[in-house]
């Protein structure tokens, strides 16, 4: 590219950039409506203190640690029951299609608050589970609420994965699967190898939202006497009354935990994003810290 | 599943072997009774204008697309069937994929996995279909590189080779699987015209060291020179068919002559 400074031809245009007016005036009302609202958080009668304290009470950590481990292992049930129910969207029998179409119809189409309860109140549709051969256990016993939560956020999740996962493996170039199925790979294999990690591109960044969604969506498992984070906040305030106090520590923990769930996916994207644009791999700083690196630069993201 | 004898060993049996196919979508149809014989060693070029059927029948011969009538045989075995009492039976899903491990295809758009370095793309189906040690694979695609001279871009991913060398590794990818047949579906249709000559020169080395081939292809100075027998393929009939040269030279059918000109 020929140096700007030793251009020969006419110089350079300076022209009056377009003033945009609305802009300013949106930037003022944004600013005054933030102003209202520190200073009502200002002038209310909160014991700013008390929240700090409480971050790391006990009872917050382990809601803290409950809620970790709700939302990872229902991301994964909802995951994994993406994946089978994505696959069978699209499969070439109308009945399996079928089946993956009133799944996501049913649990896409109802409450996950409803799901929850639902879940938890099993042993009043089934009193007792058999399996044959291996024993029978009643309903009320198995169904304690860390299964309800698991359950009901799991399988609610299924749902919108199935539509991610479905739309994923769609972007990929048929000529992908048929390269593979020419070289002899089975069905499954052309999927496991060749389709789904390419479709990770796709299906990484809106999985990511599922799952800061989730972090906070598992706050319904409250309902049901699961001792996640909200729950823990609200058996504090209701000895010391200290409400707003105490949603506010959990407001912080939420925040940071979608914070770095949002740098995980950060992280993710750049590892699928193998091969694009003349990606290399992730660097060791980037699979560290979840920055910089070749994949940054020319990613499709 | 029944065993599937080596079938090198017989001369006289055609690689492939087409009988009356046909093949339509619909009410269209694409193939139109195509009868075709590819002996081992032997090139077959097919050319013919577009929506002949040419890609399709390629296609058929290793079951990405079904036939709807007439016999296709592989090495001797049906493609995608097994007649039994005097029936047709589909073969499972898995039973077509093992067909496939013995057919090579090439494909116009490459089709190289992007997520795989050159080298992975290569050695992806003999380590997870043939299950061969991964040591013996590495060793025999790293010279299969060599062969399509790209040995020194093994790491390289498919969006940093060029169009010819793409198609180079996935020419290298199926040979990686000792097939007994090479499909090419019009596999320099899609480069630019400069890099179109060092696909051909490693498809001119693949046929010189007696691979049978079917090659559809648009071009006509390849066909001449280095296949054994030309098929003109027109409204899903082969229209003519003998010597590339004979041909070439003296054509006996007028659409053949009329095609022949306009490409030549």
């Amino acid at each position: 590219m020929a140096d700007v400074s030793t251009h020969p031809g006419p110089p350079p245009i300076r022209a009056v950039p377009v003033r945009h007016y609305g802009r300013w005036v949106f930037v003022a009302v944004m600013v005054v409506a933030l102003a209202l609202v520190v200073r009502a958080f200002w002038g209310a009668d909160i014991d700013y203190s008390v929240t700090l304290r409480f971050l790391t009470a006990g009872n917050v950590l382990s809601g803290l640690v409950n809620t970790v481990v709700i939302s990872v292992l229902a991301q994964a049930v909802g995951i994994a029951l993406g994946v089978v129910f994505a696959v069978m969207a699209m499969s070439r029998h109308a009945e399996v299609r079928a089946v993956s179409a009133a799944y996501v119809w049913l649990f896409r189409g109802t409450p996950v608050l409803v799901q929850l309860l639902l879940w938890y109140n099993l042993s009043l549709v089934v009193s007792t589970v058999t399996v044959p051969g291996v024993g029978s256990w009643p309903t009320n016993q198995l169904i304690t609420p860390f299964i309800a939560a698991l359950l009901g956020l799991g399988i609610n999740e299924g749902a919108y994965m199935a539509e991610i996962v479905r739309a994923g493996i769609q972007s990929i170039d048929h000529g992908q699967s048929e390269a593979a199925q020419a070289l002899g790979m089975s069905p499954l294999l052309t999927m496991r190898r060749v389709v789904l990690p390419q479709a990770m591109r796709v299906i990484v960044p809106p999985t990511g939202n599922e799952f800061v969604s989730m972090l906070k969506m598992s706050s319904l498992a409250y309902a049901i006497q699961y001792g996640e984070l909200l729950q823990s906040a609200v058996k504090i305030y209701s000895n010391n009354l200290a409400i707003v106090e105490l949603l506010l520590t959990v407001s912080i923990w939420y925040l940071a935990l979608t914070s770095v769930a949002t740098v995980f996916q950060g992280f993710l994207e750049r590892r699928f994003s193998r091969g694009v644009m003349g990606n290399g791999r992730p660097s060791v700083r980037s699979r560290l810290l979840g920055l910089g690196g070749p994949g940054t630069k020319g990613a499709v993201r | 599943m029944t065993a599937k004898p080596m079938m090198t060993a017989n001369p006289a049996m055609p690689v492939v072997s087409a009988q009356d196919v046909h093949k339509w979508y619909g009410q269209a149809k694409v193939l139109n009774g195509v009868d075709l014989e590819v002996a081992p060693g032997e090139v077959c070029c097919v050319i013919g204008p577009s929506g002949s059927g040419k890609s399709t029948f390629l296609r058929c011969v290793n079951h990405l697309e079904k036939i709807d009538a007439g016999r296709l045989q592989v090495n001797g075995h049906l493609v995608g069937y097994r007649e039994r009492g005097g029936r047709l039976h589909e073969l499972r899903e898995k039973e077509v994929a093992a067909q496939r491990r013995d057919i090579g295809m090439v494909f116009q758009r490459f089709n190289l996995f992007p997520h795989m370095t050159a080298l992975e793309n290569i050695m992806e189906a003999p380590c997870r279909v043939k299950r061969e040690a991964k040591a013996v694979v590495r060793e025999r695609a790293m010279r299969l590189l060599d062969r399509v001279g790209l040995g020194a871009r093994c790491d390289a991913y498919p969006a940093q080779l060029s169009g010819g060398q793409q198609q180079r590794v996935a020419i290298a990818r199926a040979l990686a699987m000792e097939p007994t047949l090479m499909l090419f579906d019009e596999p320099t249709s899609a480069l630019d015209p400069e890099l179109v000559g060092e696909v051909l020169d490693v498809m001119r080395d693949l046929a010189t060291s007696g691979m049978t081939m079917v090659v559809v292809t648009h071009e006509i100075g390849f066909a001449r020179e280095v296949g054994d027998a030309l098929v003109f393929l027109d409204e899903g009939t082969i229209v003519e068919s003998g010597h590339p040269r004979e041909v070439c030279a003296r054509p006996r059918h007028e659409r053949t002559r009329a095609f022949l000109s306009k490409v030549l």
